[in-house]
């Protein structure tokens, strides 16, 4: 019965030191503590994993029904009840509290003068406020050998108050279990017990979330002090998620990562890949200056002298005919980035400006917009999903924890690619096909789920089924997204590099019409959704009127005689990475962009100017959810390094073209919104827009593939620490044991590969997750860079 | 890697029936399986001289679909699970409070000098194996006590003890 008749009967009342608050039956003593700005202290509870309770740092004193607990309760496991008082300050709870800390600080040491947790330390925190003055404890402290958990976190066991936050993070978030509370009572240590690391991609929380320094940062290890540095909010640079995080610099350089929270984006959580990446920033191969050929040399020049050579190269190329040039822009380059380029490219007279580098196929040309077609919030409240050629735990990690809390409740999360992936948590379908038969096998899928929704025969399936029947499995796929209540369909980084992308796409798109399901369909980059609403693509203009330019593929498949190149290295980030590389190198003119100089570039660029990498520039990303985020830069670029957008600027004034006067980012962004708001929604591509005839296949040995997690731009690809995880280094091709004997290849052979160009030589893998007649080698690692398409013919050879 | 289960290279058709018996028991998930994992390292280490491997721990982890490191946690907490090669009977003197009273000390002493090696050794002809120190063994009447692979022996004196151990094969 409830205390207070008007009270609903999910709500109880509970008096906190002395203040009356309401909460939901069920919510424990420390949540409502928490809601409610009451401070209790704790180590082991954090709000987004189980309590264990077995740090008792949160015991407080309960009285129930006029009786008080025989002795002080935790609060984080203790579930209120009405009329439940609670003292946080009596003399017991502090007691308690302090001789609890009092055992914590047996063990631990006293190096916060040399600890990297010194100042922002939950422990020292505490104990200032619950510690004692003088220790009592003349014994030897207890020692623990520390383990090497891989390049990304350091260990000082040593410190460890075995609160086991990172033990359940790995279990209850990353789903890897990698560490564990091994031994008993005082010889209790946290480790893998074989030494084989935390390979999980989201590995680097354990550091946020150890309250004392026993898990810390290992490439910012001693660089500087928490109390030295400021923090900016900026957004992660690698995925369409857009992860809020914020850089922490000392006089403008970058020190580490950490994450914002935001609940409806990464809730408290990023990814490595967007902690880890801003090593790239201090890259060695930074250009400081711009540079221009002059014969076989290259010449610094000022800026000036810089920027009117390339508007004079531009100018003489547009004169003649402009659609012989062609800009590729970074898919993780700013929204204000890809809007300028956009203008300038359009105010020369071309429309053959793209960031969908990885985009093999265009045939479905200006019917797709990239996104997820729901909220990321609601992803985790899907009851289906079907992932084509998306190993999401890799191509987008935070989108991975939603769909995975999904999973684990229940929903029916389904996959369909060229090879099984290694998913944090059961799928409840995994469908393997070699890559000529991925649009066969949703054509089934689609073909099942009209037969089941009763909507008989769609027109153009046919082509795709070639007449056979839905198995199975392609019926418990196509029931299973028409039963959901709400259900995501949607396409990856394969699909992306298919060639035959364009089938996919529109079959994608059938199915999640079929099931009345959203329909997402997400490739590389930050800011690919930002590039299609800036107008960086060919077909459309940012204020959404059609246009008619080259797509990437179709400037390397007709190449043009100019280039500008925006942030990107075409060996790692386009689809086809060798003939990319030939259309730059027969050029005439080929100005690029670029943070860093590479050989690459040296031997294809005729100009190439520095601009700023991530956090030396202003910007927005627009994620996958469609949400607009804007940062600011942090430190000042490297050298004479500026920020492309005011290098577009100066561009655009030195070309004469209207309306470039723009002194700040949010000028270029409040311009851009404009536009942007005048248009409706856009449309995410459909089953009207397929193409004409079928992709045919290839027919032969295959490779396929998507962009290695630590491989996708050029700021990760210089993470140091990243590059040294095994997600990273050398290219391992993959084989089926099947296709393996069939070309007498043994797992760890090593073996040559080409493309129709210069071959490769790297050790093989041999795996069952594989289709048959397909090599899996993604690009972005080492040794990939000369081969040729990630999808697309390969020849093998055993050397 | 093409998979290879663990659990059928190193467990027995015998012991992987033994440990059904046991995982039957308990409900069908992660935690109803993490329940069995006791029963499953003592008929692991029971097959394997009576000690537990690297790959006698993932090959149980594998077969009760667990990840390794939960069997790990299991492994190092309980003393009856060994983690090192073992002799062929395993000797637990208990040193607890009422045994301690009752002379063990000078018993641990006495049988350590007549098999020649300390605490957690084991003897050269690798017959026995001189378990560390271990909880109380809850047979303080008795004290001091040793346990003998599964066998009681009270009320012991040092030459009594030695007399035990010499009948050992």
């Amino acid at each position: 019965m409830s205390a207070n008749p008007e009270q609903p009967d999910d709500q109880v009342t509970i008096t906190i030191d002395g203040a009356e608050y309401q909460a939901s039956k069920g919510a424990t003593i420390i949540e409502v503590a928490d809601a409610n700005g009451v401070d209790i202290p704790r180590f082991c509870y954090h709000p987004k994993l189980t309590a264990p309770a077995n740090c008792r740092m949160c015991l407080v004193d309960i009285e129930m029904n006029g009786k008080a607990a025989p002795k002080p309760m935790p609060a984080c496991i203790t579930a209120i009840g009405d009329g439940m008082v609670v003292r946080t300050e009596s003399e017991r709870a502090v007691s308690a509290q302090r001789n609890v800390m009092e055992f914590l600080l047996i063990n631990h040491p006293l190096d916060c003068p040399i600890c990297d947790q010194g100042g922002e330390c939950e422990l020292q925190d505490l104990a200032l406020g619950y510690g004692r003055g003088i220790s009592r404890f003349t014994e030897r402290k207890r020692v623990v050998d520390d383990e090497d958990l891989g390049p990304l976190v350091e260990t000082e066991m040593t410190r460890c108050i075995h609160c086991t936050r990172c033990v359940r993070f790995l279990d209850e978030i990353a789903g890897t279990s990698e560490l564990g509370a091994l031994h008993r009572g005082e010889h209790t240590e946290i480790g893998t017990f074989v030494g084989r690391g935390i390979h999980s991609e989201l590995s680097g929380n354990v550091i946020d979330l150890c309250p004392v320094g026993a898990l810390t940062n290992k490439p910012y290890r001693y660089t500087a002090r928490a109390w030295e540095m400021l923090s900016h909010p900026t957004v992660g640079p690698h995925d369409a998620i857009g992860s809020n995080i914020s850089l922490h610099q000392v006089r403008g350089t970058v020190k580490r990562v950490v994450p914002r929270n935001n609940e409806a984006v990464n809730e408290t959580w990023i990814a490595d890949r967007d902690r880890y990446s801003y090593q790239g920033i201090y890259a060695e191969d930074r250009l400081q200056e711009p540079i221009a050929r002059d014969g076989d040399k290259w010449q610094a020049m000022d800026w000036q002298e810089a920027l009117e050579s390339v508007a004079g190269r531009l100018k003489e190329v547009a004169a003649q005919d402009p659609s012989q040039i062609a800009a590729w822009v970074s898919p993780s380059a700013t929204l204000e980035e890809q809007y300028l380029l956009n203008r300038l490219m359009r105010g020369l007279g071309s429309d053959n400006v793209d960031v969908r580098l990885r985009q093999a196929d265009t045939r479905d040309g200006d019917s797709p917009s990239p996104g997820l077609g729901m909220p990321i919030a609601a992803t985790e409240d899907v009851d289906a999903a079907l992932l084509v050629g998306s190993h999401t735990r890799h191509d987008q990690p935070l989108l991975n924890h939603r769909l995975r809390k999904a999973g684990l409740n229940g929903a029916h999360i389904m996959a369909l690619d060229t090879r099984r992936h290694d998913w944090n948590y059961e799928l409840s379908e995994e469908l393997v096909a070699h890559p000529d038969q991925l649009a066969r096998e949703l054509a089934l899928i689609a073909a099942a789920m009209a037969a089941y929704v009763g909507r008989g025969v769609v027109e153009g399936l046919h082509a795709y089924t070639g007449g056979a029947e839905p198995g199975d499995n392609h019926k418990r796929v196509a029931q299973r997204l028409v039963d959901a209540g709400s259900a995501l369909v949607m396409s990856g980084d394969a699909v992306e590099l298919h060639q035959g992308g364009a089938d996919l796409r529109a079959l994608t798109a059938l199915i999640a019409e079929l099931a009345g399901a959203h329909h997402g369909q997400l490739g590389t980059g930050a800011n690919a959704f930002g590039g299609w609403i800036a107008g960086a693509v060919p077909y459309r203009g940012a204020d959404g009127s059609p246009a008619r330019g080259m797509s990437v593929a179709e400037t390397i498949a007709d190449p043009r005689r100019c280039y500008v190149v925006v942030n990107l290295e075409p060996e790692h980030d386009c689809f086809d990475g060798a003939a990319a590389r030939r259309a730059l190198e027969a050029a005439e003119t080929v100005v690029v962009f670029s943070p860093y100089v590479t050989e690459a570039m040296r031997e294809y660029a005729d100009v190439i100017l520095p601009i700023g990498a991530f956090g030396e520039t202003a910007g927005t990303f627009v994620n996958a959810e469609g949400r607009w985020q804007t940062f600011a830069g942090v430190g000042r670029p490297i050298g004479e390094a500026r920020p492309a957008w005011r290098v577009f600027r100066v561009l655009g004034n030195l070309l004469s073209l209207d309306r470039f006067e723009y002194n700040a980012p949010d000028e270029i962004h409040a311009e851009l919104q404009g536009l942007w708001e005048r248009q409706g929604n856009p449309s995410n591509g459909g089953w009207q827009g397929r193409p004409a005839e079928p992709w045919l296949g290839h027919g032969s040995l295959v490779r396929a593939g998507n962009t290695a997690i630590y491989g996708t731009d050029p700021l990760v690809r210089r993470g140091e620490a990243l590059q040294r995880t095994p997600h990273a280094g050398a290219a391992r091709p993959t084989l089926s044991p099947a296709t393996a004997q069939q070309l007498g290849v043994n797992d760890g052979d090593w073996i040559s590969l080409d493309q129709g160009g210069p071959s490769v030589r790297l050790q093989a893998s041999v795996d069952d997750a594989l289709a048959d007649s397909t090599v899996w080698l993604p690009a972005g690692l080492e040794g990939t860079a000369g081969l040729g398409p990630v999808h697309g013919p390969i020849n093998i050879q055993r050397t | 890697m093409t998979s290879q289960r663990l659990a059928y290279t190193y467990l027995s058709d015998h012991q992987r029936e033994a440990i059904d018996s046991w995982r039957a028991r308990f409900p069908d998930h992660d935690q109803g399986r993490q329940s069995a994992v006791i029963q499953a390292l003592h008929i692991a280490q029971e097959g394997n001289g009576g000690w537990l491997s690297q790959q006698m721990l993932d090959a149980v982890a594998d077969y009760l679909e667990l990840t390794p490191v939960r069997v790990y946690e299991v492994a190092t907490f309980y003393s009856m699970f060994h983690l090192h090669p073992v002799g062929r009977h395993k000797v637990n003197i208990c040193q607890n409070i009422s045994c301690m009273l009752c002379g063990s000390d000078e018993l641990v002493r006495h049988i350590e000098q007549h098999l020649g090696i300390g605490l957690g050794e084991t003897t050269a002809d690798g017959r026995i194996t001189l378990v560390p120190e271990d909880e109380c063994l809850a047979a303080c009447t008795g004290a001091p006590m040793m346990l003998v692979d599964e066998h009681y022996y009270t009320d012991l004196t040092p030459e009594k003890a030695t007399a035990i151990l010499d009948s050992l094969e």
